[in-house]
């Protein structure tokens, strides 16, 4: 109210219009899930890559991601954003890979995004707990308002899905989508399993647009559809040997 | 005491006001910064910690190293360091002030720095780096202050600061170690993912800035009545020595570990950093400049002919702050994030503006320096007289 | 050593004494300059602001809360709502009398009150507060027919 002050005695006209009812307490009011919201203990992702012949099978789902989530197009690649991306097999995993492999698997591209671990370290590092993990249903989320940009997040995970906004990112976002806020400059961001669309009952966006290739569902479940595909299927997840138990598996 | 500082002749205020410009050019390229984003640096989404980060880690060994004249004194009644203590303690205050800029002026949103204290987080070695940072800070602020208060007025100085200077001893270790801690407890890091690392911080912390110190001491020398004395800064020197010759065998030590077991992972960092790796190669000259500062270093300090030579010793001391500099500094830090955890290799430097902004921090802490130093000299050549 | 102290005090005691007139006269600037606000503007207040409605906000006629209350706890209720949505997982809002709402700034206040310009703008203008929601929660202002 500092505006207000300076303004001078005449501040009645303010106050009468500001201020009015401050006596008026908030009530009960109640705080709850809506109807149709998704429910999981532990969200997981299966991504079978037998299904993957070429890098256009991967485009619309990142495309679908980073167009609903105002994904900016940095025009440097140093300040580059992705929350969805594409790796070759030894850049994704680079402590599984051989000389001599399938032929399948060395040539398609890889899908890769944040693995929202079970235990994971930038959760850890956090000092203002900005990025948590959600008791009720495992997201690894990000809390926008609440990050100081000091990167040690990025530092932390081992898999290199997080990104910085090293500048003002709307200037650099080709379509708004409005139902999505955009980010700031100086604070970091990463995939959120879409958790704005499991709250209206809907799936990721990548996995909408994935055409099969993805299958979504709770870990924790021992019927949900993600756990019959890890029964029958070898699945390999990346950098597995680190402990951080990640939650998106890749049939290979 | 602080209108000790307030007087002095051209020179003195010949350099305050360098300073201040400095300063003053700093800050006009953090407000660029703050106005544009980080992005004005040479940081990217691979590398996303870069040279701020880079002299905070280097800056937390210098105030730790601080300690390295109390100790002596105050625990093992080494009599020879009475006069420089103080000296030590005002150092480690400008550094820890330089480490708390470097850090305020890497963040992304700055204005919400107080989030770290509103949301404490115990899990996170940052909130605990913040806390013994300030702690540190703190702590040398009310020891320095009573004991020099205490010299002038001839008198001992109050019995409640000895706890709290027994308590700074390990709480020098506990800043490094703390800062050490932020890296080698990251999983996805290899490079620093070892148990030696802060081992090897607080042995570079403990050459840097006892020789620091030592070219402060040579540099008061010449430019006030006071001399700290040729066996105090012997004896630094033997620390310097020892702590460079440590310094450089815990090198060795990760060398060996990394090129004999051969694991491609972990040999890739000092490929990087040595050699090159997937063509890309800036720091390969820097490094190698910095292990011959310091393998020349430790030569010209571990013989004692060279050592006690005050010119000789001046060149090393400047040696091993230049070699640990480059070594802790840009090293270390990007020695970490490349590769990147995907195996990409993204280069970094620093840009001008990033650099401008170093300069203007590096300034703002020779300034609190020079202003506790004169009030230091001011106080002993008063009692003197 | 107390000689040196008496002297010292008898030097500030001289000091004070030859400068009264500065110091008197600083202090007489000084005052003047921060109060300076309140009597160059004495007698010339600024009237409030008049904020406009769009015809969905006119219809609904209350908001998720009481006017009285939104006028002035709408910061913290937002702040309640992020807390729930970011943190919490829960994005139903139900006031107390009932009425449940989507819990977002740009999809369910927004929505409403679509002319940012001529409804929020106006009172964080005049109290000259810039709240920085706006840096990435998209308003979406209607066409006007």
């Amino acid at each position: 109210m500092a505006g207000v002050a300076v303004l001078g005695i005449g501040a009645k006209p303010v106050l009468d219009v500001l201020a009015a009812g401050q006596g008026e307490v908030a009530g009960s009011f109640k705080l709850q899930k809506g109807e149709g919201a998704l429910n999981a203990k532990q969200w997981a992702m299966v991504i079978d890559t037998r299904k993957v012949e070429k890098a256009s099978d991967l485009e619309p789902m990142i495309s679908a991601c980073h167009k609903i989530h105002n994904v900016p197009q940095m025009e440097n690649k140093n300040h580059e954003i992705k929350w969805i991306w594409e790796e070759e097999y030894h850049y994704a995993f680079p402590t599984a890979t051989s000389r001599y492999m399938n032929e399948h698997a060395e040539h398609i591209p890889f899908l890769v995004l944040c693995n929202h671990c079970e235990n994971p370290p930038c959760v850890r590092a956090c000092p203002t707990k900005a990025t948590f993990k959600r008791e009720s249903d495992g997201i690894v989320m990000m809390d926008f308002h609440r990050c100081i940009g000091c990167r040690f997040c990025m530092a932390a995970c081992p898999y290199g899905a997080r990104s910085f906004n090293f500048r003002d990112p709307r200037p650099f976002i080709k379509e708004t989508n409005k139902e999505f806020p955009t980010r700031m400059k100086g604070v970091v961001e990463k995939c959120n399993y879409c958790a704005e669309r499991i709250a209206v009952g809907k799936l990721p966006a990548c996995v909408e647009a994935s055409n099969g290739i993805l299958t979504f569902g709770d870990l924790f479940d021992p019927n949900s559809a993600v756990r019959e595909l890890l029964k029958s299927n070898f699945t390999i997840r990346r950098k597995q040997s680190l402990g951080t138990e990640p939650s998106v598996y890749y049939i290979v | 005491m602080l209108e000790l500082a307030l007087k002095g002749n051209k020179k003195y205020f010949g350099w305050i006001t360098a300073l201040l410009v400095l300063v003053g050019i700093g800050f006009g390229a953090y407000l660029n910064q703050l106005g544009f984003g980080l992005g004005i640096t040479g940081m990217s989404r691979d590398v996303s910690w870069g040279f701020y980060i880079a002299q905070f880690t280097f800056l937390v060994g210098v105030a730790a190293g601080g300690v390295m004249v109390v100790l002596p004194y105050y625990l093992h009644d080494y009599k020879a360091f009475a006069k420089v203590t103080i000296l030590g303690e005002f150092l480690a205050i400008a550094a820890i002030t330089m480490c708390l800029l470097f850090i305020l002026v890497d963040l992304g949103q700055p204005m919400r720095m107080f989030n770290v204290i509103l949301y404490p987080t115990p899990n996170s070695v940052l909130f605990w780096d913040m806390i013994v940072l300030n702690g540190y800070l703190f702590l040398n602020i009310v020891i320095g202050w009573n004991v020099l208060e205490a010299e002038r007025n001839n008198v001992h100085y109050p019995k409640w600061l000895k706890p709290l200077i027994y308590l700074s001893i390990p709480w020098a270790v506990g800043i490094h170690t703390v800062t050490a801690f932020l890296y080698c407890g990251l999983p996805g890091r290899g490079f620093w993912l070892t148990a030696i690392l802060a081992p090897r911080f607080l042995s570079s912390a403990f050459a840097a800035g006892p020789a620091l110190l030592i070219l402060l001491c040579m540099i008061i020398r010449k430019v006030t009545n006071f001399d700290p004395g040729k066996e105090q800064i012997q004896s630094l020197a033997k620390i310097v020595a020892y702590a460079i010759c440590l310094n450089v065998f815990f090198l060795l030590c990760e060398v060996f570990v990394v090129f004999y077991s051969q694991i491609p992972e972990h040999m890739d960092h000092l490929r990087y950093l040595f050699f090159g790796l997937q063509g890309k190669s800036s720091l390969v000259p820097w490094m190698w400049t910095s292990m011959a500062l310091m393998v020349l270093s430790i030569i010209l300090l571990v013989n004692p002919t060279t050592r006690k030579n005050e010119n000789v010793l001046t060149v090393s001391c400047l040696m091993v702050f230049a070699g640990t500099w480059i070594d802790k500094g840009l090293g270390m830090i990007s020695g970490g994030f490349v590769p990147s955890p995907l195996h990409h290799v993204t280069e970094y430097a620093p840009t001008v503006p990033e650099l401008l902004i170093t300069i203007g921090v590096y300034g703002a802490g020779f300034l609190v320096l020079t202003i506790l130093y004169k009030m230091a000299v001011g106080v002993k050549e008063e009692v003197r007289s | 050593m107390s000689d040196k102290k008496i002297f010292l005090m008898k030097d500030k005691n001289i000091f004070l004494i030859k400068d009264k007139k500065y110091i008197i006269a600083g202090l007489a600037f000084f005052i003047a300059l921060f109060t300076f606000p309140f009597w160059y503007n004495s007698g010339k207040a600024a009237p409030g602001p008049e904020i406009k409605l769009t015809d969905m906000a006119k219809e609904a006629k209350e908001c998720v809360m009481p006017t009285a209350y939104m006028r002035a706890e709408h910061m913290q209720l937002l702040d309640i709502w992020r807390q729930s949505v970011v943190r919490n997982s829960d994005n139903i809002y139900v006031n107390p009398s009932g009425k449940a709402f989507t819990m977002s700034l740009s999809n369910t206040c927004l929505d409403c009150h679509s002319n940012k310009a001529e409804f929020c703008d106006k009172c964080h203008d005049y109290a000259s507060v810039r709240p920085y929601c706006f840096d990435c929660h998209i308003d979406k202002p209607k066409e006007i027919k």
